[in-house]
């Protein structure tokens, strides 16, 4: 079976025709072409395919892409600002060496960005307990916390 | 001490950004025109006879582009033995032997095409331990050998042996002598980023892969093998590698699934991918070995060790990947890790109906370090002196050569010892009981290439265009590691750019000069020394040719100043007297003359010169190409001699741990690392490679474990699967980098990729001890280990006293 939802993705609303039970990471990296959402595990284990919906950090591999009908789903290609600018979030994670192989910072980065919206000053504990299911193998985990905390002391202070 | 512009300042990776704004494509990301995709029908059996295949079904399927067997293709043998074949024919040897594989339009096709194919087996007696394997009339996993000779067991022809001094002196002098028998498990890479290829022929047949590996170059040989077997003898294959998921040595063989794309390529004219799922990943992909150590060492009643004898058992698997040679880097340890005079080694390998497996970041380092580090703190106590002294008493020291014939130049492995001590408070923390206890463990490793092949080299090309912008071409592997930040900052520091005008090309066999792999630690500093000696080249040609237009150039700009300028009085100064090559220095991208470096109308801005030396009279563009084999030595792994790397890194790891007495939890408190790293290039880099290493070596200590139930391994997720997370990793780590300043490392810096996994499961063991007294010799170190080590605790205590 086949249908058509519509839905906001990066703040412009999308229809697209899907398969019932098709995945929401599917519907973005198949059907949407962004291939910016990474699936490193396919099963809820790793984090690699969050992306925000209505705010939320959700894993894209787990949601059926029916549910996001009327939504706002945010991808790590809408993060990014005009004229090719990186976000705050982005900026920290490049200049504190929290990025290696990269294929968990997409998602990494989403679910920072769910932290800090809801959570501007994060503790260290507050920063363990929002990235606990984003695996990274790459880095040792110290400097993605350093990028958060310089995220968000970027984000309260002037920019 | 000399300084740099560049080097040990803190930037941003080159492709952080793109990674950032999840730009970098990885080999998930990429598609081809007319693609289909490759899946693979894996065996159900560890050992049985195949007595059938019906594909007839998955043929016949709407979408099925080709079904493919070892019985309707050409046999292509793969490996390091080359005891492996692409697709098995007549006999599975493992779980996950490949037995036929599906192309199809989309991936839901091939994976339901490949559940169609129906495979009759006859099964055989399987055996899944080297100790099993070697038993008399055990099952023969291999009956005849890669030439065709009959096999007798189950042992590999691989030697791997040292014998040096005299053991039996040796055991003699010893005052104090401990023996101990330790075992690591089979563990997964666990790349966030799956396996995958895509191949694809164009109608000349040569062959072109995009493909996860770290050995472009002896992959393209290894295909271009396979397409000789395939009847397209003298055709070629081009490697070109996207974006790297992570490697941690995944890439260092070539893999079945990749000539399996190969050949479901040839046979339907579409480029093919297959891409692994995490659950084949965990299943199908070679994990690192398992091994089992013997280790006796002695000292006398000073504490200096008098002998070493090792005897290592490696599970090799059914077949045998490079990782088979990790001997090759245990012998390190096993004969130079502290000074030893007398030291005995040898190394067997079985195969078994287990997984084959391969390399994992340390190559048998962290295997090998696990037993010796832990063996140094009991024999430390059966000596009565404390851990630290005893590693002090023994540290290695520069300018020595090893029982190995390994040619110390710089060791900061004193230094290293003393800084993780101080930041512990060592002497404060040490056996004060209460289930806190501090332990450490150190490391040699290969900092200067590894010579484990005919060369150990690298090529590098860097081409100028008219914008004044450096293209770079180097055959290493950009994995997540930091080895493009490397390369960009060596070649602006060695250049004279700055680092923003320096373009690192990907990786690909067509474009790039050869290079061994990016293996052992090599990359920074191959791609540190490539970058220093092509600079070095291209700096002089540039100042060459500038004797020819830099003065008419200059003479242009001082008009200019001049209109710009009316009062400016220009000093007395003879630019064509002063412009000889030797007089001319490039710096942040502009060429002057040492004489007159301020003067702003003498400096000329390198875009502007490289166009006056294109647009003449027999105009040229620069470009300077090198190839650099470092000055090491292919050891003779029978004898255990030989020179394997130019230089050697040191380091230290401690740990403060605290031990849950009724759950058997290991709770980490901090952790302090002191690495001899010769010379910091890429701060932020390092730090990232020492934490990355650290984490998974907290993983190898304490759960990240395969379990294979015979030969089938169990835990193919996250869920069963642990590796460190977020949460795991809140303790403070202190990190301490020692520069030595090596004269072999490009600006004095060794490689620092795997070192930091190599001592981190030992020190936490050796801190267990101290804490409460249980010495856990088999990882991981369980929970339930050591729960069970904590009711043996008074026996062993018992049986301590006795033995003393
Ligand atoms: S891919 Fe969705 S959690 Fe791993
Ligand atoms: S950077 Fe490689 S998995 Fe996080």
């Amino acid at each position: 079976m086949r249908r058509t939802i519509s839905f906001f993705l990066n703040g412009s609303e999308v229809n697209v025709t899907l398969k019932d039970h098709m995945r929401l990471i599917d519907c973005l990296r198949e059907t949407l072409n962004l291939t910016g959402t990474k699936e490193g595990c396919g099963e809820g284990e790793c984090g690699a395919c969050t992306v925000l919906v209505d705010g939320q950090a959700v894993n894209s591999c787990l949601y059926p892409a029916p549910e996001a009908e009327g939504k706002n789903v945010l991808t790590i290609e809408g993060l990014q600002g005009s004229e090719n600018r990186l976000s705050f979030i982005q900026k920290a994670f490049v200049e504190l060496g929290a990025i290696q192989c990269g294929f968990c910072t997409p998602g990494m980065i989403l679910a920072t960005k769910a932290l800090l919206d809801s959570n501007p000053d994060p503790s260290d504990q507050d920063i363990r307990a929002a990235l606990q299911g984003n695996l990274c193998r790459c880095t040792g985990y110290v400097q993605i916390v350093e990028a958060v905390k310089q995220a968000a002391e970027n984000m309260r202070g002037p920019e | 001490m000399k300084s740099y512009r560049h080097i040990g300042s803190k930037t941003s990776r080159p492709d952080g950004a793109d990674k950032a704004a999840g730009k970098a494509i990885y080999i998930h990301d990429l598609t081809r025109p007319g693609m289909l995709f490759g899946k693979i029908k894996f065996s159900e059996f560890p050992h049985a006879c195949i007595k059938n295949i019906d594909t007839s079904k998955a043929e016949r399927m709407p979408g099925v582009k080709a079904v493919i067997t070892a019985y309707n293709t050409p046999e292509i043998r793969i490996g390091f033995l080359r005891d492996n074949f692409a697709l098995k024919k007549d006999k599975v040897r493992q779980y996950r032997d490949e037995v036929a594989a599906v192309a199809a339009i989309d991936p839901e096709i091939a994976e339901e095409a490949v559940s169609h194919i129906k495979v009759e087996y006859e099964p055989l007696p399987g055996v899944f331990s080297p100790e099993e394997a070697m038993k008399e009339g055990a099952p023969l996993i291999h009956d005849v050998d890669p030439q065709g000779r009959k096999r007798s067991d189950n042992a590999l022809s691989l030697r791997f042996h040292h014998e040096s001094g005299d053991l039996e002196s040796g055991k003699q002098t010893a005052k104090f002598i401990v023996q101990g028998q330790y075992s690591t498990p089979l563990v997964q890479q666990s790349c966030m980023g799956t396996s995958g290829c895509i191949a694809e022929f164009d109608m000349n047949n040569n062959l072109t892969l995009w493909a996860k590996t770290q050995i472009p170059f002896l992959a393209q040989r290894d295909f271009n093998r396979a397409l000789g077997d395939m009847g397209l003898r003298g055709k070629n294959t081009r490697i070109i590698i996207p974006a790297i998921g992570g490697a941690f040595g995944t890439g260092l063989d070539t893999h079945a699934y990749e000539y399996i794309a190969i050949l479901l390529a040839f046979q339907t004219g579409h480029p093919v991918k297959i891409l692994y799922t995490r659950d084949e990943e965990f299943a199908y992909l070679s994990p690192r070995q398992s091994s089992q150590t013997q280790i006796i060492q002695g000292c006398d009643p000073e504490g200096r060790l008098t002998f070493r004898s090792v005897e290592v058992l490696q599970d090799n698997g059914a077949y045998t990947s490079w990782g088979a040679t990790y001997p090759s880097v245990m012998m390190l340890p096993a004969t130079s890790l502290y000074r030893v005079p007398n030291v005995y080694f040898d190394a067997k390998l079985v195969y078994t109906n287990n997984t084959y497996c391969q390399a994992m970041r340390g190559y048998g380092n962290p295997e090998h370090c696990w037993a010796l580090e832990s063996n140094m703190d009991e024999l430390a106590e059966q000596a009565g002196i404390d851990p630290y002294e005893f590693r002090l008493i023994n540290s290695n020291k520069p300018n020595e050569t090893t029982p190995m014939g390994l040619k110390i130049s710089t060791c900061g492995l004193e230094e290293s010892l003393k800084s993780v001590a101080n930041t512990l408070d060592w002497a404060i923390k040490r056996g004060k009981g209460k289930q806190r206890g501090v332990g450490m463990a150190s490391l040699i490793h290969v900092g200067g290439g590894g010579r484990i092949y005919r060369s150990d080299a690298s090529g590098l090309i860097l081409k100028l265009d008219d914008f004044g912008n450096v293209n770079v071409y180097h055959g290493g592997v950009e994995m997540g590691q930091g080895l493009h930040s490397v390369l960009t900052l060596a070649v602006a520091e060695s250049l004279g750019v700055r680092p923003d005008k320096v373009f690192i090309n990907p990786t690909d066999t067509g474009t790039c000069p050869w290079d061994v792999g990016t293996h052992a630690s090599r990359g920074s500093f191959m791609a540190g020394n490539t970058a220093i000696l092509a600079a070095k080249k291209l700096r002089s040609q540039i100042f060459r040719l500038a004797e020819d237009v830099f003065p008419e150039e200059v003479h242009k700009n001082l008009k200019k100043h001049i209109k710009e300028h009316p009062d400016y009085k220009p000093p007395e100064f003879d630019v064509e007297a002063a412009a000889t090559q030797d007089r001319f220095e490039l710096k942040d991208g502009f060429i002057f003359l040492k004489d007159a470096p301020d003067e702003p109308w003498l400096r000329l801005e390198l875009g502007r010169y490289l166009r006056a030396i294109h647009f003449r009279d027999q105009g040229q563009m620069l470009t300077a190409e090198v190839f650099y084999d470092p000055p090491n030595e292919l050891p003779d792994f029978e004898k255990g001699i030989g020179n394997i790397s130019s230089t050697y890194v040191f380091g230290t790891q401690g740990v403060e741990v605290e031990v849950d007495m009724e759950t058997g939890e290991i709770k980490i408190l901090r952790m302090a690392a002191a690495h001899d790293v010769g010379k910091v290039l890429d701060p932020e880099g390092l730090r990232g490679q020492i934490y990355g290493a650290l984490a998974q070596g907290i993983g190898y200590a304490l759960y990240e474990e395969l379990r294979t139930e015979k030969g089938h391994i169990q835990n193919t997720n996250f869920r069963d699967y642990k590796i460190p997370t977020i949460q795991e990793l809140d303790f403070p780590i202190d990190l301490e980098f020692i520069e030595t300043n090596d004269s072999f490392g490009p600006f004095g810096a060794k490689g620092a990729a795997e070192p930091g996994l190599v001592p981190t499961a030992p020190a936490i063991a050796n801190a267990i001890y101290d804490a409460v007294g249980i010495r856990i010799r088999d990882l991981p170190i369980t929970p339930e280990k050591v729960l069970s080590a904590l009711k043996n605790l008074n026996k062993q205590t018992e049986k301590r006293r006795t033995a003393k």
